[in-house]
């Protein structure tokens, strides 16, 4: 439930270019003039294959990385200005992300502990029921305390630590979750669980999320807002609903295409080779030349052209 | 309670279960309490002319005496402790200053901060060791322990700083920084509590190799006469056999022994270096 109409966060024509080597710089373009709003208390899902770019825009925003062009405003206020240390702090304060891959994010040679410890210090949160909370927060995400508190990373599994990250978000009062491929390593039966106490904390508090994923069943399942990338660019966005039952780019179409359902037969390989949606992208920008980004319907927009 | 201990400390355990680090620690230990227990054990002191000259080994003169009469054995033993000394000073120095520079330049690779280290760094590289000792000890008039040790540690950084730059620049792209990075830590927190320590198995051999290098730095330039102007070390030692003709003259306990008790250490500490090296690295870990 939207407080208000103004965006909690929004991106501007977001750019980043990788340059590698010196002398010889080899320039790779992760993410190209990406625009989108985040409205408070939505779910957005950012949805492409590996490689377009999704996890970039989600550490960018996370102020990670430095974007070679365009602007990220959040409540207003450009991100790229918040510099001062507490600034930065107030910022990560109500701004979070969870990493693609938990066994990477847990520092191996402390116990799991320390993620929270970490928060309660650094932000300067109130210690006195510190114990409570923690414990609240992990029977939020299934996890029992007892058995999970005082291990070490590799004592514990995959999807036990990204429920771990999930309670560490969770303890924090976040207005934008960036959330990339968050419940990869969960299995069915967690998933639903977490995925409905996201939700709900979107209704109750007004949280957003970026949702990160390949999922597109997942993306149906969870999001308002539904934004799909294919080489660093966005290429079509709008209102969830909208995008599924009318999507207009090529790569959209292939991607729905391409889902496999249950109850039918996979017998549709030939049409769904990658060189053959480059070229039908390729032939979509080319009968389009010089529209851009057009908005077809109210909150349905796609990208018909590069110019 | 033993059996976790080793779960949770799985390095130490395959560090001290490996024979090389055994081998090396062994030998190791056995200079060092020769470096602690020998002055106990003669009744000479170094400077003093303790018997007739030109004696070999015996009961009495344990590494025989030199052409003055003086005890090989008791210069050898106090020699020792002090190029021990000056390695544990001179290696220590040069980690840390290694560290500590690697730890920036890597933690901000690529920034001008990092350009800036590494520029100092390479001038350091390429000052030519040996000459760059030569004039600074020419320089001095008296030069203790810790002085021979600063002057060794200043040209002996470099590569550590290099070696941990590297390494820090592949640690700092895990994505357990970026997760300290968001919860507000500062730079100096995170380079201590998720570099830092994430790499002290590597330091740790980093440090090995440095006392290593610097003992035997000093002792070149003891042999070359640019040592401590008061007191004894190894080196000392091994110039005056050089100065007196003792392997001409067939005093090879003079000539030989000072040199073979260093060459044994440095070699026992080699064994540790290589051991640790397969017991850190799981991929070259014998099962």
């Amino acid at each position: 439930m939207p407080k208000n109409n103004e965006n909690m966060m929004s991106v501007k024509g977001l750019t980043k270019v990788f340059k590698s080597g010196v002398f010889k710089p080899q320039y790779t373009v992760a993410v190209k003039d990406v625009s989108f709003d985040i409205k408070p208390g939505t779910i957005l899902s950012l949805i492409g294959e590996s490689g377009s770019g999704k996890t970039t825009i989600g550490k960018l925003i996370l102020k990670l990385l430095k974007p070679t062009a365009g602007q990220i405003y959040y409540k207003n206020k450009d991100v790229a200005q918040i510099n001062d240390k507490k600034e930065v702090k107030e910022y990560y304060k109500k701004v979070q992300g969870i990493f693609q891959d938990p066994f990477a994010t847990f520092n191996p040679l402390y116990r799991v502990d320390r993620i929270f410890e970490i928060i309660f210090s650094s932000f300067g949160y109130d210690q006195t029921n510190k114990e409570e909370r923690i414990h609240k927060v992990l029977n939020d995400v299934n996890l029992n305390p007892g058995r999970i508190l005082g291990k070490f990373p590799h004592q514990l599994s995959g999807g036990q630590l990204q429920r771990l990250l999930i309670a560490r978000a969770l303890l924090m009062d976040v207005d934008v979750l960036i959330a990339d491929e968050l419940i990869s390593m969960l299995d069915a039966s967690t998933r639903i669980g977490v995925l409905n106490l996201l939700v709900d904390l979107c209704k109750e508090n007004g949280m957003s999320v970026l949702f990160i994923t390949h999922d597109l069943n997942l993306g149906y399942y969870i999001s308002d807002y539904t934004l799909i990338m294919y080489k660093g660019r966005l290429v079509e966005k709008g209102d969830t609903k909208k995008v599924y039952q009318n999507p207009i780019h090529p790569y959209t179409k292939m991607l729905f295409n391409s889902v496999p359902d249950i109850g039918r037969r996979w017998d549709k390989e030939e049409e769904f080779l990658p060189e053959q949606v480059v070229d039908d992208v390729r032939k979509f920008y080319a009968t389009n030349q010089g529209r851009g980004i057009e908005e077809i319907e109210e909150e349905h927009s796609v990208l018909f052209s590069l110019k | 309670m033993t059996s976790e201990f080793w779960k949770e400390h799985e390095n130490l355990y395959y560090a001290l279960t490996n024979k090389k680090v055994i081998f090396g620690l062994v030998v190791f230990s056995l200079v060092i309490m020769l470096a602690i227990f020998g002055p106990l054990l003669t009744p000479y002191d170094y400077e003093e002319y303790a018997g007739d000259p030109y004696l070999a080994p015996s009961a009495k003169h344990f590494f025989g005496t030199t052409i003055m009469g003086k005890d090989v054995f008791t210069r050898t033993v106090y020699g020792l402790r002090s190029t021990i000394l000056v390695g544990f000073i001179a290696g220590t120095i040069a980690t840390l200053i290694g560290c500590i520079i690697g730890f920036l330049a890597g933690y901000f690779g690529g920034t001008l901060f990092d350009e800036l280290l590494m520029m100092f760094t390479n001038i350091f590289v390429v000052i030519p060791q040996l000459a760059l000792l030569i004039v600074i000890s020419a320089f001095l008039k008296a030069r203790g322990i810790v002085v021979m040790s600063v002057i060794v540690a200043a040209t002996a950084w470099p590569w550590t700083a290099r070696a941990v730059r590297s390494q820090t620049l592949s640690l700092k792209n895990q994505e357990y920084v970026n997760l300290s990075r968001i919860s507000g830590l500062g730079v100096m927190r995170i380079l201590k509590d998720d570099i830092a320590s994430n790499m002290f198995s590597y330091v740790f051999m980093v440090f090995i190799q440095q006392f290593n290098g610097t003992m035997l730095a000093t002792v070149q330039l003891e042999f070359l006469g640019l040592g401590p102007t008061r007191g004894i070390s190894l080196g000392l030692v091994m110039q005056d056999a050089v100065n007196w003709n003792a392997i001409q003259l067939g005093m090879w306990w003079w000539s030989i022994i000072p040199g073979l008790i260093l060459t044994i250490m440095i070699t026992a500490l080699y064994f540790v270096n290589t051991g640790l090296d397969a017991a850190f690295n799981p991929r070259l870990r014998e099962m």
